[in-house]
């Protein structure tokens, strides 16, 4: 018999194995499947963080808030000096008057601004840099700082920066956390497998005293941790899309406060592959490191 | 075909059960192994397909020294003969058929031609119509021909078959050893421990009285 075929036939006897006891194999699923949902729809949710990260940091900006009282002449003076420098791209000035303009079109704005005795805007210049190196920009916003009449300097893509922070520190935890559940997954399988062994000892018994080699005893075993992990997987699969479903909408609105359009979606095909994959190898782990105690030829 | 060459086995802490064995089966051959209860004949056969290894001395099957082989050459060992046990060690967890296909699925036959051998082995013994009971709802006499058929599903060169009439009543127990001498007649190799050797009249004997040949 090739090596296909005894493989084939080692999956089936252990699917109709995991046929044969419907309540212990689907609890065992399930405990595997919502082990796997936490880290795979953690990190399903980091990928839609991260894109939004992404889009933002293409596009880092410098502005530069002169003080109030400045003089437009000044403010002109640090245009044109501005643009002579080579990490600059584009400056952009915001005179204060039209930012007044802009605030008043605001509906929720315009009657605030109405009672302000005078303008309470500063004239503002947006400088977009050559390059995206954050050292390049940071270095502009250090010496802009000490120029004359200058209020305060924003680097616009603190925030991306900051997120980028976050889901770097999220990662981290993400990778504990994965790291500890499938250890867990391990442990279901191995566990499982023992009892299998246990209940099936005679027949592992016969098979040897007939002639059977270790692969072969071990080949339907194998098959029941990984078959085992990989419908966990599933189940995670199933999971983590139905809480997508459910946070689909509060999610977008809640982004949609703070301006950010975020639409979760289901996870990808390459991203389910990947989560069933490494759940049937966690399966089979489990079961290998079960057989390897278990079997030891007599 | 098989040698016994000075065979001695030792339990711990100190129980000899084989004694400077030396014998030699031919191909083709009927050998009763006698003796009361405890005179070693279990052990004896348990050496051939080395369930047990020899203290001393040496065992060759077809020129093979069975004590020296590595545990991983053991399986293909045993694949050259059929192994009757004690206490039959059946699966009750599946019916006759499936017990019968169990030696043919560990040495790869193709499903279909696996049925065909193993519903031919149940008819050799008188079981095809039991092939879907389960062993537990088998007599005894059904369950030991269930063994034998069991044994000889894959057509081995050689037949082992440790007491198997025993617990057995006298009818029974003689047509279960007219099974083996039917073997024996179409050029199987058997060899059978029994404490009552009369039930094989045409088997060459080896007697043996606490752990030596008499």
């Amino acid at each position: 018999m090739n090596w296909l075929s005894a493989h084939g036939r080692a999956m089936q006897l252990a699917l109709a194995r995991l046929i044969a006891a419907p309540l212990n194999t689907l609890l065992s699923i399930l405990g595997i499947g919502i082990l796997l949902a936490l880290p795979a729809g953690g990190q399903w949710l980091l990928e839609h963080l991260a894109a939004l990260g992404r889009g933002a940091a293409a596009t880092p900006q410098l502005t530069i808030f002169l003080q109030v009282e400045a003089e437009r002449p000044a403010a002109e003076e640090i245009v044109a000096r501005l643009k002579k420098r080579a990490e600059v791209a584009k400056v952009e000035l915001l005179a204060r008057e039209d930012t007044l303009e802009r605030m008043k079109r605001q509906e929720s704005l315009a009657d605030v601004i109405a009672a302000l005795p005078k303008n309470p805007f500063p004239d503002a210049i947006v400088v977009t840099p050559a390059d995206e190196n954050p050292v390049t920009l940071e270095a502009l916003a250090t010496e802009a700082r000490q120029w004359r009449q200058v209020e305060a300097v924003q680097i616009d893509s603190d925030w991306a920066r900051r997120l980028s922070a976050l889901l770097h520190l999220a990662r981290i935890g993400l990778g504990l956390l994965a790291t500890l559940l499938g250890l867990g997954l391990v442990a279901i399988t191995f566990n499982t497998i023992r009892l299998q062994v246990l209940t099936r000892e005679a027949e592992v018994e016969v098979s040897r005293l007939l002639g059977a080699t270790d692969a072969f005893i071990r080949r339907p075993f194998l098959w029941y941790g990984a078959l085992l992990g990989l419908f966990g997987g599933a189940m995670a699969w199933l999971i983590v899309a139905a809480a997508m479903f459910a946070l689909r909408l509060p999610v977008a609105e809640l982004a949609q406060l703070y301006g950010i359009e975020l639409e979760l979606a289901l996870p990808t095909l390459p991203f389910s592959a990947m989560l069933l994959g490494a759940a049937a190898f966690l399966g089979w782990l489990g079961a290998a490191l079960s057989l390897r105690q278990q079997l030891r030829a007599p | 075909m098989i040698r016994f060459d000075r065979i001695t086995k030792r339990y711990p802490p100190d129980i000899t059960a084989l004694a400077e064995i030396s014998a030699e089966i031919g191909a083709g051959e009927l050998v009763a192994i006698t003796g009361h209860s405890g005179a070693g004949k279990s052990t004896l056969l348990k050496l051939i397909p080395a369930i047990e290894r020899p203290t001393a001395g040496s065992l060759l099957f077809n020129g093979q020294n069975v004590g020296a082989l590595p545990p991983r050459a053991l399986p293909f060992l045993r694949r050259n003969m059929g192994l009757v046990f004690q206490d039959q060690k059946l699966l009750f967890d599946r019916n006759a058929l499936a017990n019968v296909l169990l030696p043919l699925e560990i040495a790869g036959f193709p499903p279909r031609e696996a049925r065909r051998r193993a519903e031919a082995a149940l008819d050799k013994v008188g079981l095809l119509k039991r092939a879907k009971a389960m062993p537990i709802a088998l007599s005894g006499g059904e369950q030991q021909r269930l063994a034998i058929a069991r044994a000889v599903v894959h057509r081995p060169a050689l037949l082992l078959a440790d007491e198997p009439t025993a617990h057995l009543d006298t009818d029974t127990a003689r047509d279960v050893a007219n099974i083996f001498i039917e073997f024996h007649r179409v050029g199987v190799t058997v060899l059978v421990a029994t404490y009552d050797a009369s039930l094989f009249p045409s088997a060459r004997c080896l007697a043996l009285s606490q752990g030596r040949l008499v």
